[in-house]
């Protein structure tokens, strides 16, 4: 591992200032992704600003919306009542994520920004990795794809966003709350990441030194049933082939108003808005879901270890839509 | 932070281990594993992949199981550490420890501590409801030797209302 400087942040704006003003420094939360890649040589910021003391954990609701603290644990936010009585998505998609340890450390925050687990992007050895080394090549297109994407992918890159939280944040409209040092701002989380075109080193829309203090997700409506459903190599403890979030609402056996987003097979967490207008107004039964599923992956980018996700993540987004519509 | 005569990043952490604080002069790139087993001795805790993926390494922080493999020990100040050491005094087992022994949950037992810790951690947290739940909540600690129906059996022993 590069030698690093530790810095203790006791104080939001301080902890902005620190990151900001130096090219090669990072900030420091749960650190499950951050130590891992720097323990790998792909990660060497030269300064890492400890964010763990500052205050922006824990989980409140203001009115119709549940502000969740950047520095909140995923164990944290799966424990809170609300998340469990009003939001099982989430809190499904958390407790499918990752182990108990991991989950204890991960922060909401470094979870919507963790790095993609493509071997070739952790690996300094591998000398093509657009998304490590900008210009030299993609190794995945051409190697062990199985965990890749084949929505939002292209020749440039095939890396998977593995979040599960972010596939159910994309699909409830969550916003991102950042600090910067001229201020704050709002990030709607379906406009947080970039796809990866020509330039998968950006990965989103946050400035060097921008800081995520808060994600706000709006309560759905009562009445509303959902959740999340992971497809995957073993039974736990393991990232997503595919995966789906649902919510729904259903008024005497008709769909009256649908979320949908996909994981596991996206450069980003992928919401299926087509998915969502095939399913608006049509009866909750298998017609609607075949449709839906159709719809919510169009023109994917596959390689052959690719290939299989496609029809996989048809059959799993249908498979959720049933089980969701079928909860009593 | 400061830095040493040949000018590498260095700091001074007080860690509070199983209950004592040790003070210790740390590079900061020293893992809580690290420190732990190669500053302070206690072997116990075990280091498998050092990438946080197989919990062999797993402590108590602040009474939560956490992987000290991707803790910073510098990030540890002010927080209870507590290790497989620290679960019991005088040399005598741990109730968990017992039911590993009786159930034969181990093999190599190079996992075990992490198991050891992972479980006491699972039955304070109320998940060892059932087989299944048991299996989910213990699935960040890996066993390469395959003792798993011995580990589940062991858990349900203690949690008691297991299904069987």
């Amino acid at each position: 591992m590069r030698e690093f400087e530790y810095v203790r942040a006791d104080e939001i704006g301080q902890a902005v200032a620190t990151v900001t003003a130096d090219p090669a420094a990072s900030y420091l939360a749960g650190g499950t992704t951050q130590l891992d890649l720097m323990k790998d040589g792909v990660l060497g910021p030269e300064r890492l600003v400890d964010i763990t003391r500052l205050p922006m954990r824990g989980v409140a609701r203001e009115g119709g919306t549940l502000r969740v603290g950047a520095l909140t644990t995923m164990e944290e936010l799966a424990a809170d009542p609300t998340v469990a009585g009003r939001l099982p998505l989430v809190r499904q998609a958390l407790l499918l994520g990752a182990s108990v340890q991991l989950r204890n450390m991960a922060t909401i925050g470094g979870n919507l920004l963790q790095r993609t687990r493509c071997r070739y992007f952790r690996d300094p050895t591998v000398p093509a990795c657009n998304k490590r080394s900008p210009g030299t090549g993609c190794a995945a297109v051409t190697g062990a794809a199985r965990m890749h994407a084949v929505l939002g992918a292209g020749r440039a890159c095939i890396a998977l966003h593995a979040s599960d939280l972010a596939v159910a944040l994309v699909a409830l409209d969550a916003v991102v709350h950042v600090q910067s040092r001229d201020g704050t701002r709002s990030i709607p989380l379906t406009g947080f990441y970039l796809l990866p075109g020509d330039t998968p080193d950006r990965e989103n829309v946050l400035a060097h030194g921008e800081l995520i203090t808060a994600v706000d997700i709006p309560l759905p409506p009562e009445g509303t049933r959902s959740g999340y459903l992971k497809v995957r190599d073993r039974a736990s403890y393991e990232f997503a082939l595919a995966s789906a979030a649902v919510a729904l609402i259903l008024d005497d056996g008709v769909i009256r108003e649908a979320r949908v987003a996909l994981g596991g097979v996206g450069t980003v967490p992928w919401r299926a808005r087509e998915a969502e207008d095939v399913l608006r107004g049509a009866p909750a039964a298998a017609p609607a879901f075949l449709a839906a599923a159709e719809a919510s992956v169009r023109d994917p980018f596959t390689v052959p270890g690719t290939a299989f996700k496609v029809e996989l993540a048809k059959r799993t987004l249908v498979r959720a839509l049933r089980t969701v519509a079928e909860a009593s | 932070m400061t830095r040493t005569p040949d000018n590498r990043p260095h700091l001074t952490v007080t860690l509070t281990i199983n209950g004592e604080k040790r003070e210790l002069d740390l590079d900061a790139r020293v893992t809580l594993l690290d420190a732990l087993r190669d500053r302070l001795g206690l072997t116990g805790t075990k280091k498998g992949c050092d990438q946080g993926a197989c919990g062999a390494c797993t402590v108590m922080a602040d009474g939560r199981r956490v992987l000290s493999c991707l803790t910073l020990a510098a990030q540890c100040e002010g927080r209870e550490i507590t290790t497989i050491e620290g679960l019991s005094a005088d040399g005598a087992l741990h109730p968990v420890q017992e039911a590993f022994v009786r159930h034969d949950a181990f093999q190599c037992g190079y996992c075990t501590p992490g198991q050891v810790m992972s479980a006491v951690c699972l039955l304070t947290e109320g998940r060892a409801g059932s087989d299944a739940d048991i299996r989910e909540f213990m699935s960040g600690n890996l066993c390469r030797c395959g003792a798993y129906p011995n580990i589940v059996a062991a858990i349900r022993e203690l949690a008691g209302d297991g299904d069987a």
